[in-house]
């Protein structure tokens, strides 16, 4: 009876070591808009190696907070790091913090006129009037001067937006901050801001839900839920003068555009990016990497991820809607992968 | 309570008589008590007092993560209508109007509502009707407030913005309630499916408190020549403090409700008496804006808003219970 027990002990202890010791689990957590492509990597990686990653998407504001309370290997966030925060991480955590991009994403503004139909052009200054409740109404003579031909009826503009945190919201108020003065002063770039007018909808689908309802108005959402839900976008007035559409070559434009100038820290914003086929909403999302990891196993294995991640993972960015990122910048991203050390 | 003691009166021939345990952990008693009965009664004893101290620790937490934005703003907070993340004002004014104005708002339509129903169910309906309809009206109660937000989205908007709130603005056009463009999201949106939410838990206990009516005050009331009408009243009239109460634990059900309000609201701060206005509530806010706030004096102002409706709807439940009770044990001691 008590050999059986012993024995039965054994065998459990057994499989609770094996099961833990084998495997081992990198936690992450962040953004919710990389999910999807997040998710498929960590799952194809998964059945590759072995190694196993457990990625929350609260958000990016929960994914810099637990990254500065260190309760996570690493974190995601659509929009970079403020130096407060880099500085709470090295305070806390003793050691910096890297950025590095994995794919791109890109805010679409989409409305809802059933006689005008598709391809309403829209400039900076005319976008930035609208969200800020300076134009009205939708025959107004700023949005027919460079619409001619288009059925624009005397209704009123309803602005629809993001109630909830959202990267989305934080690209696109950081575009409007870079076109419009008169943004900046009143409202400013953040990813919940105070809104001047409008009807706010939770997540992508509810401000994609109040467009669908709403005859006359107006919104943003990602390019990705844009694309697959099939709503009618604008194409918005660029940089060097061009009326674009979003597309994911002219989001992979906008990136190209900024290599040249890129910062060292790979923090940049895409918004309103010079080229002739650069939409001027795009951004980046970053992943959050400590640079000194205080385990060498998970440093290593990470290390081996991110590689593998910029050049096979981004195969997979198209098919999940994604924008993928140009050469030049993978090849940064390298050389930033390359300084993750270990160091107890 | 007499007959607990006439028990332990009856066994206290085997044993020593036992006193009614005075101090909250009885160990005075742990030689002449059954050792069982101790272990039993300090445990139970314990886990309820698990259940204050997950209460007090709540609190406490909410008040210490609060305390930036109460040392920043101090009362300012409540009376601001400021509400900016990117320059980082936080005031909640609009938040707390629009908690406390869809609330009433529900209130003054679920009320008369729930009243008839359980008028109807207690005094009027026949026997074999009124299990049936309790079932349904109680299912109501059941049902996720996901749910509640997306046949607000899909079927009450779209019928707002088309027929009730043109209207509304048509024929009532001159009050300050129906002003503004008709978005079908707003106030009234959220105001009437928070009527459906609080709707089965007025009526509920509604019954129940004029079911607690004793039968002799119905049966004196007809004995005297009373109608139907007349009798029901009466009832109505010794069930007031329940109704009350039983209004009350509705306001606190609609003051927290979150996804369902968040849905059809339209998510904007500001303080308009127009229905017709996009709103915000303080559940709601927590809810949109809580993942992505990073900054530490962010997150302080929106658990500062949690720790007001923690106490705004514990004061509501506290009032609310206090008069459901007073007013079942009046009954009960009539009764015996």
């Amino acid at each position: 009876m008590k050999g059986k027990l012993i024995l039965v002990i054994a065998v459990l202890m057994g499989l609770f070591s094996s099961s833990s010791f084998a495997q081992l689990k990198i936690n992450g957590a962040g953004a919710t808009f990389p999910y999807v492509i997040y998710s498929k990597w960590f799952d194809v990686y998964h059945q590759k190696t072995g190694i196993e990653f457990n990625y929350q998407a609260i958000g990016s504001g929960g994914g810099i907070r637990q990254v500065i309370e260190g309760t996570v290997d690493f974190g995601a966030s659509d929009a970079p790091m403020k130096e407060s925060e880099m500085k709470a991480v090295k305070d806390k955590q003793g050691t910096e913090i890297l950025h590095i991009p994995t794919v791109m994403g890109a805010v679409v503004v989409s409305y809802n006129l059933a006689q005008a139909g598709h391809g309403l052009k829209l400039t900076p200054e005319v976008l930035a009037d609208i969200f800020l409740g300076k134009i009205t109404m939708w025959n107004d003579s700023k949005i027919t001067a460079i619409n001619p031909g288009k059925n624009l009826p005397n209704e009123a503009i309803l602005v629809a937006h993001r109630s909830d945190g959202s990267g989305t919201t934080n690209i696109f108020t950081d575009y409007l901050t870079k076109v419009s003065k008169d943004w900046a002063k009143k409202v400013g770039v953040g990813k919940s801001v105070k809104w001047p007018v409008g009807l706010g909808g939770k997540g992508n689908d509810g401000v994609a839900g109040l467009i669908k309802q709403t005859e006359g108005s107006i919104g943003y959402v990602e390019l990705a839920y844009a694309v697959q839900n099939k709503l009618s976008y604008a194409s918005l007035k660029n940089k060097a003068g061009y009326y674009v559409e979003p597309s994911f070559a002219a989001v992979s434009a906008a990136a190209a555009g900024a290599v040249k100038n890129m910062p060292a820290d790979l923090r940049v914003s895409l918004t309103n990016a010079g080229g002739k086929g650069a939409y001027p909403i795009s951004g980046f999302t970053w992943l959050l990497i400590y640079k000194n990891m205080k385990n060498k196993k998970k440093e290593t294995e990470l290390k081996k991820f991110l590689r593998w991640a910029m050049t096979d993972g981004e195969s997979y960015a198209k098919d999940l809607y994604y924008a993928p990122l140009p050469k030049e910048v993978v090849k940064l991203c390298e050389k930033k992968i390359d300084q993750i050390t270990y160091k107890k | 309570m007499s007959e607990n003691i006439q028990e332990n009166s009856n066994d206290s021939n085997k044993q020593q008589a036992t006193k009614p345990a005075a101090s909250l952990f009885n160990l005075k008693g742990l030689l002449n008590k059954n050792f069982g009965d101790l272990v039993f009664e300090n445990t139970t004893r314990f886990f309820a007092f698990i259940v204050l101290a997950i209460v007090f620790l709540m609190a406490f937490e909410m008040v210490r993560q609060s305390l930036p934005t109460i040392k920043a703003f101090g009362f300012g907070f409540i009376t601001s209508q400021e509400w900016d993340p990117v320059n980082e004002q936080y005031g909640a004014l609009p938040f707390i109007f629009g908690t406390l104005f869809s609330s009433l708002v529900a209130l003054l339509i679920a009320l008369p509502l729930s009243l008839g129903v359980a008028v109807f169910l207690s005094e009027i309906s026949p026997k074999w009707l009124e299990q049936p309809l309790s079932l349904m009206v109680e299912l109501l109660a059941a049902i996720p407030s996901i749910v509640y937000g997306l046949f607000g989205i899909f079927v009450l908007i779209p019928w707002l913005r088309k027929v009730v709130e043109p209207f509304l603005g048509r024929e009532l056009g001159f009050l300050p309630f129906f002003k503004g463009p008709p978005y079908g999201f707003g106030m009234l949106a959220a105001a009437l499916i928070l009527t459906v939410m609080v709707l089965p838990i007025i009526t509920s206990i509604s019954r129940d408190i004029m079911k607690s009516v004793p039968a002799s005050q119905r049966e004196a009331a007809y004995a005297l020549g009373a109608t139907k009408w007349e009798t029901i009243k009466i009832v109505l009239s010794g069930s007031k403090s329940g109704i009350l109460g039983a209004t009350l634990l509705g306001l606190g059900r609609a003051v927290g409700e979150t996804m369902a309000v968040t849905m059809v609201i339209g998510n904007r701060a500001g303080i308009s008496l127009s229905l017709f206005d996009p709103s915000n509530t303080m559940a709601s806010v927590i809810a949109n804006e809580f993942a992505e706030a990073s900054s530490k004096i962010y997150l302080s102002a929106l658990i500062e808003i949690a720790l007001l409706l923690f106490i705004m709807t514990i004061i509501l439940n506290a009032v609310a219970r206090l008069i459901v009770w007073s007013v079942t044990k009046k009954y009960k001691v009539a009764v015996h």
